[in-house]
């Protein structure tokens, strides 16, 4: 029991003039490994078969980009620790996911919503970093920006679906955009570290991102009939390492295995 | 020196064993079909295979890299190594014209080229008019964009109604 009680981090040990590229790596990292969690809890629970597959899918491709940046960000770090550690060692407040990505599932519209504004700049982003600077980086996002395409239109059209169905699909829509569209802004909206990067030429301006997210948007709710809505205000605090209590629930489950029978590889 | 029974590998000789690995989720397909193959180095008696991946998270790719080791041990060639590729990334423009046949012929709709998911407004499956695998018919309509497998959409014929899967365009 005490060995496991001392993994307990100490702060994060000093790693000085560690590549730049390392602390955004791993949030990319750490952003689609949470959402491919949250989406696996849907595995046989879908509404109907086919989308409890198209959940599936979407969460393992997730899960593959999220390895592939898990595995470049050992190797920027150079300290020894390998992609699992990353994945399944960490605590909460090291996690550098928006608050997006941790929030429950929900009913299928709440996930719907969820999904479609991740998608909506997850594809604009990748569309962009993969013809950045960085050849590793570039190389994933140009794996994963084919992938996230598919799942913008699955969003996409859900969201139309449910929008334009009926009375019943649009009240459950209506609550979800209610609840989460006030997370959408944490996710162009930079950190230090993410202008410090922009600055760098390493990471598109987000703010170029914006014109092409809210085109889409606005065609997809026209279509769904409802209005485009407003956003108060900005959740935000998880790219910074403060997350919601949702996130802490969600390591337990992600991290048991990992944390029972240290050792284990993907 | 040490000899060993089997003669020393050429490139031509591992290409020809390679057509002999399957893909473990279409086995229709070897995975030179599927162009994942992208190059095969000889050094002695040193193989390098680079394969690149399909899909991100396609959990078939340790299983191939696993296949090609056990069909190139079976010739006695030991010292394999398999490198993974990701960027140029996969598409599959790759697949031979024999795969796509094999495809159709175990009624899997092959890809139609020209038809990747680059239009994210092309809503509706209005992008792909998928001819069905079993009567040939046009007339088809897309039930999941998401199908058993990450590199498949699912389909119904509306003159046959058969149910069937649609190897999705990846360019
Ligand atoms: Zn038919």
């Amino acid at each position: 029991m005490a060995a496991t009680q001392s993994e307990i981090p100490t702060a994060p040990a000093a790693a000085p003039a560690a590549n730049p590229l390392f602390p955004l790596v791993l949030q990319l990292a750490d952003t689609s490994l949470i959402l491919a969690h949250r989406l696996s809890e849907w595995c046989g629970h879908g509404p109907v078969l086919e989308q409890d597959l198209a959940l599936a899918n979407i969460a393992l491709d997730l899960l593959g980009e999220a390895r592939s940046y898990y595995q470049y960000a050992a190797e920027l770090e150079g300290q020894g620790r390998t992609e699992d550690d990353l994945a399944y060692l960490r605590s909460a407040v090291e996690y550098r996911n928006p608050l997006l990505v941790e929030q429950p599932n929900g009913d299928f519209a709440h996930t719907i919503v969820r999904q479609f504004l991740f998608d909506n700049f997850h594809y604009h982003l990748l569309k962009e970093l993969q013809s950045g600077p960085d050849a590793r980086l570039a190389a994933i996002a140009e794996k994963s920006v084919k992938e996230a395409a598919y799942h913008l239109k699955w969003s996409s059209e859900w969201l139309i679906r449910l929008g334009d169905g009926t009375p019943e699909s649009r009240q459950h829509l209506d609550k979800a955009i209610a609840t989460l569209w006030r997370f959408a802004g944490e996710l162009t909206t930079p950190t230090a570290l993410e202008t410090n990067l922009q600055e760098l030429g390493l990471l598109p301006e987000y703010a170029a991102l914006l014109p092409a997210m809210q085109a889409h948007a606005a065609h997809v709710l026209a279509e769904a009939t409802v209005p485009l809505p407003a956003a108060p205000f900005a959740q935000q605090g998880g790219k910074s390492g403060r997350h919601s209590e949702h996130l802490g629930y969600l390591l337990a489950e992600l991290q048991y295995l990992q944390r029972t029978y240290p050792g284990l590889t993907w | 020196m040490v000899t060993t029974s089997s003669p020393a590998p050429t490139e031509a000789r591992i290409w020809q064993l390679l057509e002999e690995v399957s893909d473990p989720e279409v086995p229709v397909l070897s995975i030179l079909d599927l162009g994942i193959v992208r190059a095969v180095a000889v050094d002695g008696e040193h193989i390098t295979v680079t394969i690149t991946p399909t899909y991100s998270g396609c959990p078939a790719m340790s299983a191939i890299a696993t296949d090609i080791r056990l069909r190139l041990l079976a010739e006695g060639y030991r010292q394999v190594t398999i490198h993974n590729q990701i960027s140029p990334a996969w598409t599959t423009d790759w697949m031979s014209q024999a795969g796509r046949a094999k495809l159709e012929a175990y009624g899997i709709a092959p890809p139609i080229d020209g038809t990747a998911s680059g239009h994210v407004l092309n809503l509706f499956g209005q992008d792909t008019a998928v001819r069905c695998p079993l009567c040939k018919s046009a007339h088809t309509h897309l039930v999941s964009q998401f199908g058993s497998t990450a590199c498949k959409a699912l389909y119904q014929c509306d003159d046959c109604r058969e149910p069937f899967d649609y190897f999705k365009c990846h360019a």
